[in-house]
């Protein structure tokens, strides 16, 4: 289990309790447990760092104090928290007595809280890490203000996975327009196969859907300008969209509603369902055995204008408070985690990711984590996600019911959009 | 008759001061200031960090005009309220009473029926799962059926319910096997010789007397219905069909949305639908001890 799309890790915490019926799970999450300083000599110049993390899970554990113990020009002290509990408390976090360097989310999530003024200003930082970094990773670090505050460290790309194995048997070929997707689908279900494989239980899911259905039919400005609260969710653009997604819905797997993305997911590794739309964690479900087997391609065009040029590709990395009492060490600490070195550690023990340093060497990538590079920089502009390109509480009490209340009744598109863009004004005013 | 001025010596006053004061104290700081600021907090927008500001009634009319979920979750704590009263109560009572008369292996029944009690519901809601789930389900495993219990809104709260009400029935039932206990035998074998037959001798004669024991049973009831929130959590973090107002509170206040003001507009509401029972209940205690 590596990191994944923030709503996740719960899940997965959830799954694993009630595989093995452990009881206080919910209970559990939390605390920080301060880990001895893991790296830095006791004649460190710039004193001590600490960092907020919520690499909880084992592997990002393990690569966050790998990566850390390679920075020697300060004692660092890692406070590791659940991954979920760390992003509900983030404001609670930041207001109070935040550590100096925490993790956190590129882009719009970035923005709200650098806007607030509970992130330190590291332009200083990135004229000397800019180098490293493409324009697209520099953009989704910057503020509206125009000022860095976010040191990128490792991504990874939303695509349609498939079992390369079935298709080559079946002779199936990657689409690359909708009506092509349509005509896959409609043989994979004349062989027997449920064509997409589809769960929105947890909520998030099926953000990713309509994310690439948006930046297909609509391009990445009207995506980001919507996310924005700035173009009215009634317009018939966005009405193309769902649209679009109610004619896929009969090739997508029944009962959504009460599955899982790991549940889609072993669907995919036991060759039930022909392919799935998600971020690279997919390949978790996958046997250590048949991860070669997992390939991808990126969604299929929609609409010529804008082709395949924008993908979800959500950035983690790190942030400094502005509460932060070593602020030197800090921004040490961020050039540290910005250096490709750091980022090579990091990619090599959590194979789910990509580095998000442009320097960064490639050559230990697995086949799947090639293959991911090669996607993201052929895309001119990369999303967050939706509910990291948006406000926290438009995504999570807004979006997630009223795509779920789509995915139930697909048919009912007006009174839904309808019901969006009154519940968008009361968020966005 | 002379009027009297009751003096207190220093000592009174501070045994007053320091025994009311400090439950005043307490009160004040842990049940009224609380009720209170959420009563103001939710006349504004507030996001947990910018400046308060005041909207009025401005969330109330969002949350009742345009967050479908709200009268979803109002809706289920009603039907959560009515299950539990009037479904899982009565049938915890009909256990307590068959297992009262002693039956071949009562001893298991009555650990059979307590047995979920010792979870918590949020551990009720991992095993609603591995029952209930479409895919891997028990349920679906053995019956051959494919319903999608817990993913599909028109039947995923009453799956849930008897999930909970599992756990209810066993509450229950101790709490009335153990009354039933008390009853004296000699009502009984009175009624039995007055010509009253089970049922009358039951209705008439021992349900009375459970009295204290029905209102007890009443007040948890009402607690947890009003308090459901763990195992709809557990299950699909109470979206999709499976709304509390517990969990609308929790979902928009201590997520990272941030919510606050419209968040303890809900809680609010919560508050007054709790306050209907609670002065029902006190109004009745109080008109008793007259």
């Amino acid at each position: 289990m590596n990191q994944r799309p923030p709503i996740s890790r719960r899940n997965l915490l959830l799954g694993t309790a009630a595989a093995f019926g452990v009881p206080a799970i919910l209970a559990g999450c939390g605390s920080g447990n301060p880990a001895p300083a893991p790296g830095g000599s006791a004649g460190s110049k710039l004193g001590t760092v600490t960092i907020g993390s919520n690499a909880s899970d084992e592997i990002p554990k393990k690569s966050l104090e790998t990566v850390v113990k390679g920075f020697t020009q300060a004692t660092t002290r890692i406070n590791t928290v659940d991954h979920n509990t760390f992003q509900e408390n983030i404001n609670r976090y930041l207001r109070g007595t935040p550590d100096d360097v925490f993790t956190w989310f590129a882009g719009y999530r970035m923005q709200f809280f650098a806007e607030q003024g509970l992130a330190v200003d590291i332009s200083d930082v990135w004229q000397e890490i800019g180098g490293n970094y493409t324009q697209a990773f520099k953009d989704q670090s910057t503020g509206v203000d125009g000022k860095q505050y976010f040191v990128p460290f490792t991504y990874y790309p939303w695509a349609v996975f498939y079992r390369k194995s079935l298709w080559q048997e079946k002779g199936y070929e990657p689409p690359a327009t909708l009506d092509e997707l349509t005509a896959l689908a409609k043989k994979m279900k004349a062989d027997g196969l449920i064509p997409i494989a589809f769960a929105d239980k947890d909520g998030w899911p099926a953000m990713g859907t309509f994310d690439i259905l948006n930046l297909r039919t609509n391009g990445y400005d009207f995506h980001i300008s919507l996310m924005g609260g700035k173009e009215s969710w009634t317009d018939p653009r966005v009405k193309q969209v769902f649209d679009t997604w109610r004619g896929l819905m009969e090739y997508h797997q029944p009962a959504a509603l009460g599955r899982t993305w790991q549940e889609a997911g072993q669907s995919l590794a036991q060759k039930k369902t022909g392919m799935y739309l998600l971020g690279m964690f997919v390949a978790q479900q996958f046997p250590e055995a048949d991860r070669d087997d997992l390939d991808f391609f990126t969604f299929p065009e929609i609409n010529p204008a804008y082709g395949t040029d924008s993908i979800d590709a959500p950035i983690d990395g790190y942030m400094i408070s502005a509460k932060a009492k070593n602020v030197e060490g800090a921004k040490a600490l961020l050039k540290h985690f910005a250096q490709p070195s750091s980022q090579d550690i990091a990619t090599k023990l959590d194979p789910g990711t990509l580095a998000a340093s442009s320097k960064a060497d490639t050559s230990g990538y697995s086949a799947l984590q090639k293959r991911g590079a090669e996607l993201v920089s052929k895309a001119t502009h990369i999303a967050q996600f939706l509910d990291r390109d948006t406000r926290p509480d438009f995504a999570s009490t807004v979006m997630i019911p009223s795509l779920q209340s789509f995915v139930s009744k697909p048919n009912e598109i007006d009174s839904l959009l309808a019901s969006i863009e009154k519940q968008k004004a009361n968020i966005f005013r | 008759m002379a009027v009297k001025t009751r003096r207190y010596s220093a000592r009174d006053v501070t045994i007053l001061v320091i025994g009311l004061g400090v439950a005043i104290a307490v009160n004040v700081s842990v049940i009224w200031g609380p009720t209170l600021a959420s009563i103001g907090l939710s006349g504004t927008g507030w996001n947990g960090i910018g400046p308060i500001e005041w909207i009025g009634g401005q969330n109330y009319h969002d949350l009742a005009a345009e967050y479908p979920p709200f009268w979803s979750a109002v809706r289920n704590n009603v039907l959560w309220l009515g299950f539990l009263g009037l479904v899982a109560t009565p049938f915890g009572l009909f256990c307590a009473v068959l297992l009262d008369r002693r039956l071949r292996m009562s001893r298991f029944y009555q650990s059979a029926l307590y047995m979920p009690v010792v979870l918590s519901l949020a551990v009720v809601g991992f095993i609603a799962q591995l029952v209930y789930s479409s895919d891997y389900g028990v349920l679906n495993a053995v019956t051959g059926l494919n319903v999608d219990w817990l993913g599909d809104r028109a039947i995923n709260i009453w799956v849930v319910m008897i999930a909970a009400g599992w756990r209810h029935v066993g509450y229950v039932m101790i709490i009335y096997l153990a009354g039933l206990k008390a009853v004296d035998p000699a009502l009984k074998e009175a009624a039995a010789i007055d010509g009253a037959n089970e049922r009358q001798a039951f209705f008439r004669v021992v349900f009375p007397t459970l009295r204290p024991v029905n209102v007890i049973v009443l007040v948890i009831t009402v607690i947890e219905a009003l308090r459901a929130f763990d195992i709809v959590y557990a299950i699909n973090k109470g979206r999709n069909g499976l709304e509390l107002l517990s969990v609308l509170v929790t979902e928009n206040i201590v997520g990272e949305a941030s919510r606050i003001g419209f968040g303890s507009a809900i809680a609010v509401i919560l508050l007054v639908i709790s306050m209907g029972f609670i002065v029902a209940y006190l109004s009745q205690m109080f008109r008793e001890e007259r």
